[in-house]
């Protein structure tokens, strides 16, 4: 038993990895669409913590756990100062505005120095372990579970559900949106700096706006309304190459295919993604409902 | 000198693509206040539908560039009615069509790879006779003229349709508020087809001049455009036509001319996104934009 | 005592001058009915109270604390609560949520016992919970209390705002037409309530177009026509006044 476990470990341990990790970031995104926001920015966040971790472990020579916690901190201190002004803008227009942000990370990390250029930061120790990145997901989902019960976690939710109606309750939602998208980032800088350290390499294309896309694709297709959605969303779409090599489907189109009509399936007919189906996310409402 | 002249040409060039692209992004958002992620897909197709027209089915490029441009307005039809029209009536409906056109975008692009394959491909040698002109000791291309007037006369065009005619005056309606242009008697489910129709007609267009200006083609080429596109409505103003060409052409001259004088192509977005940046910042209705921000 | 004091507010949208020097007083305790034509500007004035407007000109003082440019969440810090006329609710919340939700200023709910699952964060919750249905009940919605807000009759949605607006303990409430489209049954129960509210001592300003509600229920009105007061007065000098019936019988003789 033991020895299947290790054999589909050798495996799929790499496929594992990336599922903590693209759930962690797909976490990371979840707070600020839990409070209504919709931000293309926590790939570019990511590669900030990526980036930083990296330079910092490379040039710096600091243990492994304090380079990704000074990940966490660049990206965590960028999306604040960018926080600040960005957050005025509602709807798509905050979409293009940290679309725009990711892009300029980006280009600055393709043409600076110190991150390598466009072949990106190499040679960076690979000492993420499974464990590290699954206790990571676990401390983060429960973060985020005991969140909503919490006076933050009430604001964002009301503020998702009217920012007007929420400010007329006593909720600063300009100060409640920059603490969401601080913490957001910082979830993301580490995602970026364990990825950076499982990799050996972090380059500028890890982290472009399709990048940001996936982080999306993952919550919509989880669930953005409950802790778990996010997480079941990664896990499935990183899966799924792997599931389709298993029933015999290897083309690229198929694949790519496959996955747009999972979300749009979702979007179309499961607006609460697929963690509605496994558990009611409201139960007692889906009953009142139906009464 | 003639070399800065000479980028200033290119810039025009590759800026009215650029431009035409725009037009159909900003079109559907003026209506819709919807962003259609696909927008880009289509250009793909409608490029790579031209290129197997000349090289499969053997037509001219005369008579595949409209057949071409008519497929991808048909996409359009099908994205409206598959990925837009069942939300419409969702209260999030801004933000759940967004992701449907992601998910279209995907599709389509994973549609386009299985037809064509992954590698880029090029027009058959001869597919436009191309003339070179030197003037002042700049390089002009026949093609290159071919593109600006095509894509010049296509906004013309559509800017005349949407001020003159009977259905440009109701996608105008539409635009302004769905409810009065309902009261009024318009046909809105038409007229949000129709707007659909001719916006990807435009995309696809775009994406066969494209395909031609830099004679390649490939299923993730949309994937570029995608983000100058989003880049060039909201420097024009989303939803504002004369903006998207503008804005367009400034996108085109603003690449050349980083390009030329960084020297290095390494940086061509980054002053067309730090621009953006800055312009969301500070006017986020856009250079012309109409002041409609119902969500800013 | 007068708990809100208006003084020349003037607010214009472009070109539109929708408030034209307004002023009036509202006396602490008391139930102050706004009524006027549609368009007259009440809706404009009670959101320049609320803090969502700032005014172009003029002053608003609540308890001689300047309340004109002074952002919403502050306004209701403040301990003033409002509804909407086009009713926002928390839609995909339930009844009871909406009322928790509106918790915010006055239940601390950190977050660090609750990581840490300490008894306090339960009992905070219970007691909350508790106190939210009481609210709920005071509005006729108890039976109501895991319903989404979205599931909700018209009449039924006017109630939970209401017991929202309630849950942060105003000293001044703004109603914005609160028993629109009710039925006559569920407009004297919201009557009571608010007779109630201000036997509390709670200040009361509310905008309706059911006459024989304000009427009833206003102990001054002020009246305001195309952005002006026309006049402040109790009720009975209200229905004599000769421009308010020529204002309401100009507009076309208004669902009085």
């Amino acid at each position: 038993m033991l020895e299947q476990l290790a054999q589909f470990y050798a495996v799929y341990g790499s496929v594992i990895n990336f599922i903590g990790i693209n759930a962690l970031l797909a976490l990371s995104l979840n707070v600020t669409l839990a409070a209504g926001m919709l931000s293309l920015g926590n790939a570019a966040f990511a590669g900030l913590g990526g980036y930083a971790a990296g330079i910092l472990t490379i040039y710096f020579k600091l243990p492994y756990v304090v380079s990704l916690c000074g990940g966490a901190l660049v990206a965590g201190i960028v999306g604040l100062v960018l926080g600040l002004p960005v957050l005025r803008l509602r709807g798509v227009f905050l979409a293009m505005a940290t679309l725009a942000f990711g892009e300029v990370v980006r280009i600055a990390a393709v043409n600076l120095d110190i991150t390598g250029g466009a072949e990106g930061l190499t040679g960076i120790p690979n000492v993420t372990k499974t464990w590290i990145i699954y206790l990571t997901l676990a401390g983060t989902a429960y973060f985020m579970a005991v969140l909503r019960s919490s006076k933050l976690g009430w604001a964002l939710v009301s503020m998702r559900e009217d920012e007007t109606a929420a400010a007329c309750l006593g909720i600063h939602v300009t100060y409640y949106k920059v603490v969401a998208f601080t913490i957001g980032a910082m979830i993301a800088g580490l995602a970026g700096g364990m990825y950076a350290h499982l990799n050996y390499l972090i380059t500028p294309r890890d982290f472009g706006f399709f990048i940001a896309v996936d982080l999306l694709i993952y919550n919509i297709v989880g669930g953005t309304r409950i802790w778990y959605g996010p997480i079941l969303g990664a896990a499935l779409i990183t899966a799924l190459p792997e599931i389709l090599r298993g029933v015999g489907v290897t083309a690229g189109p198929i694949r790519m295919g496959v996955n747009g009509l999972i979300l749009l399936l979702v979007i179309l007919f499961l607006p609460n993604g697929l963690a509605s189906i496994f558990a009611r996310v409201r139960p007692a409402a889906a009953k009142a409902e139906t009464a | 000198m003639n070399l800065l002249a000479q980028q200033l040409v290119n810039g025009l060039f590759i800026g009215s693509v650029y431009g035409l692209f725009a037009v159909g992004y900003t079109l559907v958002f003026g209506v819709l206040d919807i962003l259609n992620l696909a927008h880009a897909a289509v250009f793909t197709l409608g490029g790579l539908v031209a290129l197997w027209l000349v090289q499969t089915a053997g037509m001219s490029i005369w008579l595949a560039f409209p057949l071409a441009t008519l497929f991808a307005g048909l996409l359009g039809l099908l994205l409206n009615q598959v990925a837009f029209a069942p939300l419409r009536k969702r209260a999030d409906s801004q933000f759940s069509g967004l992701i449907s056109s992601i998910a279209m975008a995907i599709i389509f692009e994973a549609v386009a790879m299985g037809l064509f394959g992954a590698r880029s491909v090029r027009f058959p040698q001869g597919t436009v006779s191309v003339h070179i002109w030197h003037i002042a000791g700049v390089t002009i291309t026949s093609l290159q003229v071919g593109i600006v007037l095509v894509a010049a006369l296509l906004m013309v065009v559509l800017t005349l349709f949407i001020q003159r005619t009977r259905i440009g005056k109701a996608i105008r309606a539409v635009a302004e508020s769905e409810r009065a242009a309902m009261l009024l008697g318009v046909n809105v489910n038409g007229i949000i087809a129709s707007t659909f129709l001719i916006s990807s007609a435009l995309g696809g267009a775009a994406g066969i001049l494209y395909g031609l200006y830099f004679d390649a083609l490939a299923p993730d080429m949309g994937r570029s455009i995608e983000l100058k596109g989003l880049a060039v409505i909201i420097l024009g103003g989303m939803g504002s036509i004369p903006g998207a060409i503008l804005g367009g052409l400034a996108f085109g001259l603003s690449e050349v001319l980083t390009v030329a004088i960084t020297g290095t192509s390494n940086l061509r977005d980054a002053v067309a996104f730090t621009v953006l940046f800055a312009i969301l910042l500070i006017r986020p209705s856009g250079l012309l934009g109409r002041g409609k921000m119902r969500e800013a | 005592m007068n708990d809100l004091r208006v003084n020349n507010i003037s607010r214009s949208f472009g070109g539109l001058q929708a408030l034209q020097g307004v002023s009036f007083d509202v006396a602490s305790g008391n139930v102050h009915g706004l009524i006027g034509p549609n368009g007259a500007g009440k809706t404009t004035l009670i959101n320049i109270l609320s803090g969502v407007l700032a005014p172009t000109s003029g002053e608003v003082f609540y308890r001689d604390q300047a309340l004109h440019r002074v952002p919403a969440h502050r306004v209701a810090a403040m301990g003033v609560a409002r509804t909407f006329q086009n009713i926002r609710l928390f839609p995909t919340m339930t009844c009871l949520e909406n009322v928790q939700a509106g918790h915010h200023l006055t239940a601390p709910r950190p977050l660090l016992p609750r990581l840490l699952r300490l008894p306090s964060a339960g009992r905070e919750d219970r007691e909350l919970a508790a106190k939210s249905r009481g609210i709920l009940a005071r509005v006729g919605l108890d039976a109501k209390d895991s319903h989404l807000a979205k599931n909700l009759s018209y009449g039924e949605r006017r109630r939970l705002e209401i017991a929202r607006a309630l849950s942060f303990r105003p000293r001044l409430l703004l109603l914005d037409e609160p028993v629109a489209g009710m039925r006559r049954a569920e407009a004297a129960e919201v009557a009571n309530l608010v007779r109630s509210l201000a036997g509390e001592g709670m200040t009361i300003l509310l905008i309706e177009h059911n006459m024989s509600f304000v009427m009833n229920l206003c102990s001054r009105i002020t009246v305001l026509n195309f952005g002006r007061v026309i006049t402040t007065g109790s009720p009975e000098e209200v229905r004599g006044h000769r421009e308010v019936i020529e204002a309401y019988l100009g507009s076309g003789g208004h669902d009085a």
